[in-house]
């Protein structure tokens, strides 16, 4: 080992005792029973538990309505915020980006008394708003990056073969910024997959997610059982990275 | 007047901010010629050229393609396709949906499409390029498929914006005979922009050579070269002496300490004028019998095809020359100019010459400075004068913040015996000085001027 590649060891450390270590911990306990004997159980438990996959229906539903209005809401504001004619000033997308800096927990708590406040009945309505407002800078934020950085050129070039403004906003500058919307839907899907927390305190715990039966099961020693259902979003987690590692070669946004 | 001008550039200003980008630039294109923009980084070329693409719109003037007024028509409905200097080629695009791209928003057919993205891939030998993605393109290729796009929309004008400046030199020079032939083929208006003068001289039908937003000269590239107007164009335009000089008569100027017979006339009788020489016009011989002009060789360098030499001459002048032979350093040489090799010029200004006005009796403000001047009569604070100041008595100083003014070395000429520095204040006014130090371009310098060497008259309004 050469003197430059020791440097490299705490960070070797670090890996194999908070990354790689979890991880073999979640297989084994996956796949074991509570006495530690190998078995499927927890698997087909799963699997043939109509409550559990109508959960796990519900969280990628919540998701995928949560990411496709963070789009919807988060594409035009980075596209105002990046258009120096409509923003002229660094301060509004400070704003912007403003909420990241906040605790999701404090956020969602100040949320739901806001809903009470106004007296909003808690439900899946106010859980969306919640997931929004938590999530809408981490859409906002990428597709920013990569039309602020999009070298105005190829705008140019489009209007000068005959494309209406119109046009080139659909034909050039949507195809280029879709490697920031994919960061999007990774910082925003991902993370909403999981999520136990906002749910818990938007629904008064009215609407479980699947994060929030893997936080039941481990909070209730059922930790074969909850590294199982953990194992099985690893998995839809691993497969959406796959999807983005696809793009990667045209994305060139790092968040 | 018969008006076969299909653009016509009619005082087109433009600056950004306080600082003036174009200043009443006029300009008429012939359909069909290859016009090159020409001046170095900054002089404007690339800003009149997006003004006439629609990528910026001018501060006065009025543009008319055909006749017809385009001043404010969106780039989308102009009958002009850009070149760009980075290509600009749709990376989500290969290369042949990215030369379809302006037939497709047409509405063209397909298969008239697929026809014509073909021809135009022929024309610029991409025939087997068409699924390939543009990002694997090397640069030439690239090039090529960015002009393949822009063409194939038969356009009127094409412009193109330094585009064979990302290219290597071999690679530069193949390009420069492909455009040439292309602009050949396709019969349609060229507007080419450049810094580079060799390329202007290789391609264009006419130059436009600008600094500083002002159009310096327009002509052949013949013209350019063999009769520059001024010295910026002499210095920007190849290599070339330039001296002062003084027209003595019709066909008699004077400079480097020698009489010479020359072709001009109608200068006047001992006139002040630049007198411009290219280096490859020096006849260079061992004879100093029959010389005009006699001196002793300070450096030679191979160049390739010809020698350059710098030859110090006995009246304490240094000529640049041109040669196909050699003559090794301290030989002693005799020179010799034909008289057609000459060039003179008027001078643009023979002294620095301002408006001012008095502050008090022993103070004078002009380009927003305040000098000390001599004691003067009859004049008192406020009255408006005219300031002069010869250009050898203008003092730079290394240290900007101990001058009068600041400013930085914005231009320099060699002239033979000496510098001539233009200098731009931070008050972007202009002040010319001879100086034997040696400065560089961009120096931050202060300047003064002594007492004695300014010349007050009063101004009569």
């Amino acid at each position: 080992m050469n003197k430059r590649s020791s440097w490299a060891l705490p960070y070797a450390i670090f890996l194999v005792l908070f990354v790689a270590l979890p991880l073999i911990l979640i297989m084994v306990y996956a796949f074991q029973d509570s006495s530690g004997s190998f078995t499927f159980a927890n698997f087909t438990k799963f699997f043939t538990d109509a409550d559990a996959i109508g959960t796990f229906a519900l969280s990628l539903e919540v998701a995928i309505e949560n990411t496709a209005i963070c789009i919807l809401l988060g594409y035009p504001a980075a596209w105002i915020l990046a258009n120096r004619k409509l923003n002229r000033s660094a301060v509004t997308i400070v704003l912007f980006i403003m909420p990241m800096w906040i605790n999701a927990l404090m956020r969602t708590l100040a949320t739901a008394e806001l809903f009470h406040m106004v007296g909003i009945q808690l439900g899946k309505g106010t859980l969306l708003v919640g997931m929004v407002y938590d999530y809408l800078p981490f859409m906002i934020y990428p597709i920013y990056n990569i039309l602020n950085k999009m070298d105005k050129s190829y705008a140019e070039a489009a209007a000068d073969l005959g494309a209406t403004p119109w046009q080139v906003f659909w034909k050039v500058q949507v195809p280029l910024s879709m490697p920031g919307v994919v960061s999007g839907i990774m910082m925003v899907f991902m993370p909403t997959v999981s999520t136990f927390a906002i749910s818990e305190f938007l629904t008064n715990n009215k609407i479980k997610l699947f994060g929030t039966i893997i936080q039941e099961n481990i909070n209730s020693s059922m930790w074969n059982y909850g590294a199982a259902l953990s194992l099985i979003m690893l998995v839809i987690i691993g497969i959406t990275t796959l999807l983005q590692d696809n793009n990667k070669e045209n994305s060139g946004v790092i968040v | 007047m018969a008006n076969d001008n299909i653009i016509e550039i009619k005082n087109i200003s433009k600056s950004f901010g306080d600082k003036c980008i174009l200043k009443d630039v006029s300009i008429s294109v012939k359909k069909g010629e290859f016009l090159t923009l020409l001046g170095p980084s900054g002089c404007g070329k690339t800003t009149l050229l997006r003004i006439l693409a629609g990528f910026g719109s001018a501060d006065s003037g009025e543009i008319l393609i055909n006749g017809k007024d385009i001043t404010n028509v969106p780039p989308h409905e102009r009958p002009v396709n850009t070149v760009f200097q980075r290509y600009a080629l749709f990376p989500h695009l290969d290369v042949y949906e990215n030369i379809a791209f302006g037939l497709k928003l047409q509405k063209v057919p397909t298969d008239e499409i697929d026809r014509r993205v073909r021809k135009v891939l022929k024309m610029v030998s991409m025939t087997d390029y068409e699924d390939r993605d543009v990002d694997s393109l090397s640069g030439g290729q690239q090039q090529r498929v960015a002009i393949a796009r822009a063409i194939v929309n038969q356009p009127q004008v094409l412009l193109l914006d330094e585009p064979l400046s990302a290219l290597d030199l071999k690679m530069r020079k193949d390009m420069q005979i492909e455009l040439k032939e292309m602009h050949r083929k396709l019969g349609i208006t060229f507007i080419y922009v450049t810094h580079d003068q060799e390329e202007a001289l290789t391609l264009s039908d006419t130059i436009v050579v600008l600094d500083d937003g002002v159009i310096q000269q327009i002509g052949t590239p013949t013209d350019i070269y063999n009769e520059p107007q001024n010295s910026f164009v002499a210095d920007f335009i190849g290599e070339s002496n330039i001296l002062n000089g003084r027209m003595i008569k019709d066909r008699l100027v004077e400079f480097a300490g020698h009489e010479f017979e020359c072709v001009d006339e109608g200068f006047g009788e001992n006139v002040d004028v630049d007198v411009v020489v290219r280096p490859e016009d020096i006849y260079i011989m061992n004879k100093v019998d029959n010389a005009q002009i006699v001196g002793k060789v300070k450096s030679c360098t191979f160049k390739g095809v010809h020698y350059e030499m710098f030859v110090d001459t006995d009246k304490g002048y240094e000529l640049m020359i041109q040669d196909y032979n050699a003559f090794e350093p301290d030989t002693e040489v005799g020179l010799i100019i034909r008289p057609a090799d000459i060039q003179v010029m008027h001078k643009e200004r023979t002294r620095n010459v301002y408006e001012g006005e008095m502050t008090d009796d022993t103070h004078v403000k002009f380009m927003n400075g305040e000098f000390e001047c001599l004691p003067q009569e009859g004049l008192s604070a406020g009255d408006k004068v005219t300031v002069e100041v010869d250009f050898s008595k203008v003092e730079l100083i290394d240290h900007p913040e101990d001058g009068v003014l600041q400013g930085e070395v914005y231009f320099l000429l060699y002239k033979g015996d000496h510098y001539h520095l233009t200098v731009r204040t931070d008050d972007r006014e202009h002040i010319w000085v001879d100086t034997n130090d040696i400065w560089d371009k961009g120096d931050l310098v202060g300047i003064n001027i002594a007492p004695t060497d300014i010349k007050i008259n009063r101004r009569h309004e």
